[in-house]
C-alpha cells in the first residue's frame, strides 16, 4: 500500500514535484507516464527513499516518511520491503549473477548463504536466468541483465515493486522477454503477504501500461494531471 | 673536462680542490655570518697551498663519498677534505704527505664500559661511511652502522639506538664529546693522518704539493692555520717528523697499515650474499611500508570521497602535506627530528616514513577510481538496504580496488626503488650495499649492474602480475 499526501521535492530551487496526492492499494498495479524531466523517476525515488522531499508525507508498505532525512534505520526496514528495479539495471559488475541476487539478503538482511542461494535461484527461474547464474554481468544481454535486477529486487521478499522505466535502455528486440517477466511478476503472488505485490511502474510504453495496470497515471507540470482506469 | 698533471694548472693558474661543505665546521663549511663564503681550517690550507704554488685555489663542491671517483674523472685537481690514509686510497691514488694527525676517538654513554677496541665486538657502533673507523671496526668485528652526516651518529648515541661512536677526534670534540650524557674514552684507539688525494698520473703536481707543504709545516703557516682553528695539540708534533709519503705512523696506538685492507677486485661471495641481504632489506621494507599506505591511502580515499565536512579537511590536508613535502625530508624528521618523543629504530622509521608518504599517493589513487564508478552501484546497494559502509565494503571498494590496481602496482615498483631512500636513516638497503661495495671494489660497474638486475628481478614479476590481474578483471 503506498499512500502520497501533498508531496513536494524542489531541486536548487525549482520545483520538479508540486504537491503529489495519490494512494495505491495494496496488491495494485500503477502505471506511470509522463514526458521525459516531468518528475516521474524522482516521484519513484521519494518512494524508497533515494531522494528526500521538501513537504508532504508519504507512506509506502507500512513506514511513514517524512520531509528532511530519513532516519538510516527506518529506510533499512523499508528497503527489504520495497524493491527497486532502475532503467539502467546497476547489477554489480564484479559479482555473479547469483551473487547479485544474494548480496543484500546475506549482507543487509544475514540470512546464510544456502538458504539465499536457493531462493536466488527460484527466482533466477521465474526470471528464466537459471542457467546464467555463475556468468558475470559482462557476459549478458541487456534484457538478460534486467531480468537478473528484477531478481534482485524481489530477493528480500518485497511487498512493493517500484520499476524505473526497465525496458528503455533496451534494443526494441530485447524488450519482449523483459515485458514477459513483467507479466509474470504481475501475475504471480510474491508479496510477503503472499498476495499479489504492489507494483508501480514507471514506463513510456503504453501498450505495456494498458495491458499491465490496474490504473494509469499522468504526471504533468509536477502533479498527477489524469488518473485512469484500465477496464 | 680532464686536467692533466702541473703543467694545466700552471697554465690555467688554478688549483681546483673537492670537498663536501655538508662536512661542516671546522673543515670546509659555508660562513653562518657570511652566506656565500666559505671558511674552514681546509680553505685557509688549499690557499696557503696555491700561493705556495703561485696560482690561486678554487673550490669545487663535491659529495663526500664520491670525491675519489670525481677526482679520477678530473673534475678537479686535488681532494683536500678529511681524507684519511689508508692503504687502500694509497693503492688507488696518489697521495701527499700529511697535513693533519687525527686520533680515533670512542664517543660512548657517561657509565659505559667501552673503552677499547677489543670491546667493541658485537657491539652496535656508529661511524661515516669509508672511513678508517669503519675498516677497523669491521675488523673488530663490530656491527657498524653507517652515516653520511657527522652529527646524527651522536644523536642516535644519546638516543640509545647505538652503544658507541669511533670517529676522528676532530669529528668527536665538536659533534659528540660535549654532548649531555656523553663521554669520550681519552686515549685514541687508533692514529691517523689526513692527505691530499692526487691522480696517480700526476706525478710532477704531487712532487709539487708535498714540496709546499713542507714548506707550510717548516715556516710555521699551518701550525698558525691549525691554531686559528685550534686544532692544534701533541699530536700534530709527529706532522714535521714524518716523511712524505711514509707508509704509517709509528705511534703507541695500533697504526692504520697494520690493518691492511685485502685488496679485492672480483665480487666475491661473501659480497654477494650481502647483496641479497640488501635486496631481502629493500623487499621487507618496500612490502611493510606498503601495508601501510594500502589500507591507510583507503581509508584517506573513502574519507575525503564519503566523509563529512571536517574529516574530509584532515584527509585533504594530509595528503597535501605528505605529497608536498621531499619523502627524504619526511624520513629525516621522523627519524632524528622526533626521536625525542618517539624513539623509533631504523627499519622501522623506514617503514613507517615510506608508508605514511605513500599512503598520500594511494589515497588519490583510489579517490580517483571510487569517483570512477557508476553513481548507480551505490545508490542500487543503498536501495536494496546496505548500509553506507557495506556499500563500501562489498560493493564499491571491490570494483574501486581492481580499476587501480595497474597505479597500485606502478606505485609499488616506485616504492621499492624510493626504499633507497632509507640509507640516510642508516638502513643498508640494496642500493646502500651497492655503493658500499662499489667503493670497496673501486669500480661501479659491476655492482652497478648487479644491483639494476636486482630492481628489475623484483619490479618486473610485479608488472606481469598486474597485466595478468588487469586481464583477470577485464571489463570488471
Amino acid at each position: 500500500m503506498i499512500r502520497i499526501t501533498g508531496l513536494h521535492k524542489a531541486f536548487a530551487g525549482s520545483s520538479v514535484l508540486g504537491g503529489i496526492e495519490a494512494s495505491v492499494a495494496e496488491g495494485q498495479i500503477v502505471a506511470l507516464l509522463g514526458a521525459s524531466g516531468s518528475g516521474k523517476s524522482t516521484l519513484l525515488r521519494c518512494l524508497n527513499g533515494l531522494e528526500t522531499f521538501d513537504a508532504g508525507t508519504l507512506e509506502i508498505a507500512g513506514f511513514a516518511l517524512k520531509p528532511g532525512a530519513h532516519d538510516p534505520r527506518t529506510l533499512h526496514a523499508l528497503r527489504a520491503k520495497v524493491g527497486m528495479v532502475f532503467q539502467e539495471f546497476h547489477l554489480f559488475s564484479h559479482l555473479s549473477v547469483l551473487d547479485n541476487v544474494t548480496l543484500a539478503p546475506r549482507i543487509a538482511r544475514g540470512a546464510a548463504r544456502a538458504q539465499a542461494e536457493a531462493h536466488a535461484r527460484e527466482l533466477l527461474a521465474q526470471v528464466g536466468m537459471a542457467e546464467r547464474a555463475h556468468a558475470m554481468p559482462r557476459e549478458l544481454s541487456g534484457g538478460q541483465k534486467q531480468r537478473v535486477a528484477i531478481a534482485r529486487a524481489l530477493a528480500q521478499g518485497v511487498s512493493v515493486l517500484l520499476l524505473d522505466e526497465p525496458t528503455s535502455a533496451l534494443d526494441p528486440e530485447l524488450r519482449e522477454e523483459v515485458r514477459e517477466v513483467l507479466r509474470k511478476v504481475a501475475r504471480g503472488g510474491h508479496g510477503a503477504s503472499g498476495e499479489g505485490l504492489t507494483i508501480l511502474l514507471v514506463t513510456h510504453e503504453h501498450a505495456l501500461a494498458h495491458e499491465l495496470a490496474d490504473e494509469i497515471w499522468t504526471l504533468a507540470a509536477g502533479k498527477i494531471s489524469n488518473v485512469f482506469r484500465t477496464p | 673536462m680532464a686536467r692533466a698533471d702541473w703543467a694545466s694548472v700552471r697554465q690555467s693558474a688554478e688549483l681546483g680542490w673537492g670537498a663536501d661543505l655538508q662536512g661542516g665546521e671546522p673543515y670546509v663549511y659555508e660562513s653562518p655570518t657570511q652566506p656565500g663564503v666559505i671558511v674552514g681550517f681546509e680553505v685557509e690550507i688549499a690557499e696557503a697551498l696555491a700561493r705556495k704554488l703561485g696560482v690561486r685555489a678554487k673550490f669545487h663542491q663535491n659529495d663526500w663519498s664520491n670525491l675519489v671517483p670525481s677526482l679520477e674523472r678530473g673534475d678537479f685537481d686535488i681532494a683536500l677534505n678529511g681524507l684519511e690514509d689508508t692503504p687502500s686510497r694509497r693503492a688507488r691514488l696518489r697521495l701527499s704527505r700529511p697535513y693533519f694527525v687525527y686520533g680515533e676517538t670512542l664517543a660512548v654513554r657517561t657509565g659505559s664500559a667501552l673503552h677499547a677496541l677489543a670491546d667493541l665486538s658485537g657491539r652496535r657502533i656508529g661511524t661515516l661511511n669509508q672511513t678508517v673507523a669503519q675498516d677497523l671496526l669491521q675488523a673488530e668485528h663490530a656491527e657498524v652502522v653507517l652515516y653520511e652526516g657527522q652529527q646524527e651518529p651522536y644523536l642516535d648515541l644519546s638516543h640509545g639506538r647505538l652503544e658507541g661512536v669511533l670517529l676522528d677526534h676532530v669529528i668527536a670534540d665538536r659533534y659528540g664529546c660535549g654532548q649531555p650524557g656523553l663521554t669520550c674514552v681519552k686515549q685514541d684507539l687508533a692514529r691517523g693522518t689526513y692527505v691530499i688525494g692526487m691522480r696517480k698520473a700526476d706525478v710532477e703536481l704531487a712532487t709539487r704539493v708535498d714540496d709546499a707543504l713542507s714548506q707550510l709545516i717548516a715556516d710555521g703557516e699551518l701550525r698558525r692555520i691549525l691554531e686559528h682553528w685550534r686544532l692544534w695539540d701533541a699530536r700534530q708534533d709527529e706532522l714535521g717528523a714524518r716523511a712524505p709519503a711514509a707508509p704509517a705512523l709509528a705511534t703507541d696506538p695500533p697504526a692504520l697499515a697494520a690493518k691492511p685492507v685485502p685488496p679485492s677486485q672480483a665480487l666475491s661471495a661473501a659480497q654477494l650474499g650481502l647483496f641479497f641481504h640488501g635486496a631481502l632489506f629493500t623487499i621487507l621494507i618496500s612490502v611493510c611500508a606498503f601495508g601501510i599506505a594500502l589500507p591507510l591511502g583507503v581509508l584517506l580515499a573513502v574519507i575525503r570521497s564519503h566523509g563529512g565536512r571536517v574529516s574530509r579537511l584532515l584527509a585533504t590536508a594530509y595528503v597535501e602535506l605528505f605529497r608536498g613535502t621531499p619523502v627524504l625530508l619526511q624520513l629525516y624528521v621522523l627519524y632524528y627530528g622526533l626521536s625525542s618523543l618517539i624513539l623509533l629504530g631504523p627499519i622501522e622509521a623506514a617503514i613507517l616514513g615510506l608508508g605514511l608518504n605513500y599512503a598520500a599517493y594511494e589515497a588519490e589513487v583510489h579517490r580517483g577510481a571510487l569517483a570512477a564508478l557508476p553513481r548507480g552501484q551505490a545508490e542500487a546497494a543503498s536501495a536494496l538496504g546496505l548500509s553506507r559502509l557495506q556499500v563500501l565494503r562489498h560493493v564499491l571498494l571491490p570494483q574501486s580496488l581492481r580499476i587501480a590496481l595497474p597505479a597500485l602496482t606502478n606505485d609499488f615498483v616506485a616504492l621499492l626503488k624510493d626504499s633507497s631512500l632509507v640509507s640516510v636513516i642508516t638502513v643498508v638497503e640494496l642500493t646502500k650495499r651497492m655503493t658500499i661495495v662499489a667503493v670497496e671494489l673501486r669500480s661501479w660497474l659491476v655492482p652497478g649492474l648487479l644491483c639494476a638486475g636486482m630492481y628489475f628481478a623484483m619490479s618486473f614479476p610485479l608488472s606481469r602480475l598486474s597485466l595478468w590481474l588487469e586481464r583477470r578483471y577485464q571489463g570488471a
